[in-house]
């Protein structure tokens, strides 16, 4: 039913330089099977019953994935904005902006299912970790960054600095994402002489579940981050012909 | 050529500082208040960790004050002058270099007034003031470029915090954790943390030189 919808659409938009031709819709067929397999395997399929997480182990499915696909699409916003840069073309910024803006619905994803389970693991929504740190300072950056676009009103000017910030904020972040475990522990797992996953609690079973999920919310990811693109592209377009 | 440049625009910049001593006046007497402040309200601090937080958060926004300027307060027709003059790499590394004197004068002022003040818990010097220059290096770099980012938007001021603070938040953590060793007096100079540091440093250089000329063209 979705790729039939989708299959029109893309052949409306096929017009347009989007990149992707109609018969190049096969990822979306695959996301959408990937993660009905993730949703149903994930929530009856079995789980290694571990003392305090219980059944919410099974949050592994969407949280982590979150922050995976999360930092996959930042790194296609960069990778436009440096494009931007050196080519100077409108299309780079529009990715860049909508790559940034489905960023930040993954983090906000990733919070909010990360402060669930910390509430029924840790005791606490937010907690003092490492990890949260990160996920806030990346947060405050990409927020401040669509402040710094929206007091810019010149277009060719508010992409060039956007992509000059965007460029400076990301290497500055994945400096602190490097640095900060190396400076105090975390209750995640894998850190601060908690163990990590893969060492008891990710059996061959979840992995099984895992991995699909995993390629399955970076491809719904980058399926709303292509939508987003086109829905911005013909924004500007009906802008123009007015 | 590059550096002959520099050269001349830090004394350019030097002249300019000189010529209207209050703004100078203003940030150092900012400084000076904002410690006073922190006095009347916290009387003697013992606690480390208290003493060591609320001197960089005064230091961070003495900082943000001090450097906000620098592209700010530039008029439009001398950017257009210095632009058919020098290179970009030149007026972003004069201003970096000029910075750095500047926060490490308001950093010293800062530790001064502050020791004098609230007390005086550090237990290695040295160590601490390192960690000031560093501190101060990178500081200058980054709100230097932040500032260049800033200037061209409406509502400056109130950007210049809000874009520098998060990418700040790796510098400042640093800093800060090796102040306290300093404070607590660990014998031991934790070599890592000041390579990270020194290596920050770097990271923030290469990347204004490489994304400064995309900036000030407009």
């Amino acid at each position: 039913m979705e790729s039939g919808t989708q299959n029109k659409t893309n052949k409306i938009q096929n017009v347009s330089p989007s990149g992707a031709g109609a018969s190049k819709y096969w990822w979306k067929i695959l996301a959408v099977i990937l993660l009905l397999y993730t949703i149903i395997k994930g929530f009856l399929g079995p789980v290694p019953a571990q003392p305090i997480l219980h059944e919410s182990i099974r949050n592994l499915y969407f949280h982590v994935p979150m922050w995976f696909s999360m930092m996959v699409i930042l790194f296609v916003s960069v990778w436009h904005s440096i494009k931007y840069l050196s080519k100077s073309t409108i299309e780079s910024d529009i990715v860049a902006t909508q790559a940034a803006h489905t960023g930040m619905l993954l983090g906000a994803l990733g919070l909010i299912t990360g402060s669930i389970w910390a509430k029924y693991t840790w005791g606490a929504w937010w907690v003092a970790d490492t990890k949260l740190n990160g996920a806030a300072i990346t947060m405050l950056i990409y927020l401040a960054y669509f402040v710094l676009r929206g007091s810019i009103d010149e277009e060719q000017k508010r992409a060039r600095i956007a992509a000059v910030y965007n460029i400076f904020a990301y290497v500055m972040l994945i400096v602190f994402l490097m640095i900060l475990p190396r400076m105090s522990d975390s209750l995640h797992p894998g850190n601060g002489g908690n163990p990590g996953f893969n060492k008891y609690d990710l059996d061959s079973n979840m992995r099984t579940v895992f991995y699909p999920a995993v390629l399955g919310w970076i491809l719904l990811a980058t399926w709303i981050f292509t939508l987003r693109v086109r829905l911005e592209k013909l924004k500007r377009k009906t802008l123009l012909n007015d | 050529m590059l550096l002959q440049q520099v050269k001349y625009l830090i004394a350019k910049e030097v002249k300019l500082e000189m010529r209207n001593k209050y703004a100078l006046g203003g940030i150092l007497l900012y400084v000076v208040s904002t410690v006073f402040v922190s006095y009347l309200s916290f009387k003697q601090i013992i606690n480390p960790a208290t003493w060591n937080a609320l001197f960089w958060i005064i230091l961070l926004f003495a900082s943000i004050n001090g450097v906000a300027k620098s592209f700010i307060n530039e008029t439009k027709g001398r950017l257009l002058y210095l632009y058919t003059l020098v290179s970009p790499q030149a007026v972003i590394l004069s201003k970096i270099a000029y910075n750095l004197v500047l926060l490490s004068v308001i950093s010293a002022l800062c530790l001064f007034v502050y020791t004098l003040f609230v007390g005086n818990i550090i237990q290695d010097l040295p160590l601490f003031l390192t960690t000031l220059l560093l501190g101060s290096f990178g500081f200058s770099s980054l709100l230097t470029m932040v500032s260049a980012i800033a200037s061209k938007t409406s509502n400056n001021f109130t950007l210049m915090a809000i874009l520098s603070f998060p990418i700040m938040m790796p510098l400042l953590m640093v800093l800060i954790k090796l102040s306290k060793n300093a404070i607590d007096g660990l014998d031991l100079w934790d070599t890592n943390s000041l390579l990270i540091l020194v290596f920050l440093n770097v990271i923030i250089i290469t990347l204004s030189y490489l994304l400064f000329r995309y900036l000030w063209r407009d």
